[in-house]
């Protein structure tokens, strides 16, 4: 089914989306979908990235502030660009 | 959904006017020592259930409150028709057979010193033989839903969680609290990085300070205490990182969507403490390990669990229903003999967060009538009593 979204995100202001199915692939043009509103757009995905983990949704520098819920989560300690993997490879808390 | 303030679900009234969905005839130790003893009166006398556990024994202050608050909570939650107290010697046993005998439900206290073994398994074999009679006599009733108290913990939470079963929860809880459920969540090292808003969420500035007290607490006392480098081995966890959760921030704001949109919780209370605000949303001082927080509800009286995973937790208690609810497609096409409610089509958005709330909702009710959980038909029956500091 096309209209079965690949990513979600929370907040039209997150800079980070989840991938919601299972074995995707570089170079898929995601189906985006945002929860808040509702609102959709399309993202290729540029690396495999398991389902659960977050995509960036714009190019991320280390240092940045990372938004998902609308709220800061933590910072980049690497670069992502747009469609790429963010996990704790690239991004730690600040707290600790 | 069905006109909720008029729903009745078929279920137990307790002495004491509460209401069990599940009719246990407990036999419980008072310490560790008194395991054997109550495994052996469960194999005589059929349809009893010991609840094994760890400690009991040279605990003192506030680590033996917490430990009799749990141990008199487990025999006095409605989910327990009748209870046999078996300890070690007879002074400890009298203080749990007295603080469950306040619920008014029989409850009969044994001790093993001067007897051995023997004697007191054959003694409170007697017994919990004629309390199973009596208790299997006991009808259920049309009692209101919300006469229900449920509480909530997620476990082996990933993004998944967040997006779907967490906000499931959340919508049950926004539905059922206004029309009088108690309602109950916890997780004090999970709210961490989203403290902020849990604060805002309470009924008045003062509940919301009472939580910031205790969240405070556990930062200086636990993790400021005992932290080695910092809390990223174990929060998020391995499975959480799996999942995709990458900081604890991240989890924490996950785990809070089972707090729904419009609901507030009326009281900050202690581990295995029963709520004394009238109905509404408590939160409790707990641990985020499934099995501790799980027993520590149970034992402050909520009789089921709503229970959010995302990767898998198979978590169960003795005594309380545990209602696994998953979103995460994997989870549900590898391990789904663990899950009650799939609200995986919450992800494809061909099911709003609105109709899972309705699906835990229905759930919850066909649970109180008598479905036996997951959890229950796999003989999960995990009980770990939370242990504050070192025994004497």
């Amino acid at each position: 089914m096309t209209n079965i979204p690949q990513l979600l995100v929370h907040n039209p202001d997150d800079t980070v989306g989840v991938v919601v199915v299972e074995d995707l692939k570089a170079g898929t043009e995601m189906l985006c979908v945002v929860t808040h509103d509702n609102s959709d757009f399309r993202l290729t995905a540029k690396a495999d990235i398991p389902i659960g983990h977050k995509v960036a949704l714009k190019d991320l520098s280390a240092g940045d502030t990372v938004i998902k819920y609308g709220e800061d989560i933590g910072k980049m300690v690497g670069n992502a660009g747009v469609g790429e993997h963010v996990h704790t490879h690239n991004m730690k808390t600040k707290r600790w | 959904m069905a006109d909720l303030a008029n729903t009745s679900v078929n279920a137990w009234r307790r002495e004491n006017g509460r209401v069990g969905v599940r009719n246990h005839v407990l036999v419980l130790p008072v310490d560790d020592i008194s395991n054997a003893a109550c495994e052996a009166v469960t194999n005589n006398v059929k349809g009893t259930m010991a609840i094994p556990h760890a400690y009991g024994r040279l605990q003192f202050g506030e680590d033996l409150d917490l430990h009799f608050r749990t141990i008199i909570g487990t025999g006095a939650n409605p989910n327990v028709a009748a209870v046999v107290v078996i300890g070690i010697e007879p002074e400890w046993t009298k203080v749990i057979v007295d603080g469950i005998a306040k619920t008014g439900k029989p409850v009969t206290g044994f001790s093993i010193e001067q007897k051995g073994d023997f004697e007191t398994i054959r003694a409170a074999s007697w017994q919990a033989k004629e309390y199973v009679h009596w208790a299997t006599e006991l009808q259920k009733e049309a009692v209101p839903l919300t006469d229900i108290w449920v509480s909530t913990k997620c476990g082996e939470s990933d993004t998944t969680t967040g997006l779907s079963s967490c906000p499931t929860v959340g919508n049950m809880y926004d539905k059922l609290l206004p029309h009088g459920l108690y309602g109950c969540f916890g997780e004090t090292s999970e709210i961490t990085g989203g403290e902020h808003i849990c604060e805002a969420r309470a009924a008045t500035p003062e509940i919301g300070a009472k939580f910031r007290k205790i969240w405070q607490a556990y930062q200086d006392e636990v993790i400021f205490a005992h932290q080695t480098d910092d809390l990223s081995d174990s929060q998020p966890t391995k499975g959480n990182i799996l999942g995709g959760l990458t900081t604890i921030e991240e989890k924490a704001l996950g785990n809070l969507e089972k707090i729904g949109r419009t609901s507030t919780y009326i009281d900050a209370i202690g581990p295995a403490e029963t709520p004394e605000k009238g109905p509404g949303l408590y939160f409790m001082d707990s641990s985020s390990a499934a099995a501790e927080c799980v027993t520590l509800m149970a034992a402050g009286g909520f009789v089921i669990h709503t229970f959010p995973t995302g990767q898998g937790n198979v978590v169960g208690n003795p005594i309380v229903p545990v209602v696994k609810i998953s979103g995460n497609p994997r989870t549900l096409r590898t391990m789904s003999e663990h899950i009650d409610v799939d609200v995986t089509g919450v992800l494809t958005r061909e099911m709003t967060i609105d109709e899972a709330g309705d699906s835990l909702i229905d759930m919850i009710i066909r649970t109180a009538n008598g479905r036996n959980t997951a959890a229950e038909a796999l003989g999960h029956r995990e009980f770990s009593m939370t242990k504050l500091y070192r025994s004497a």
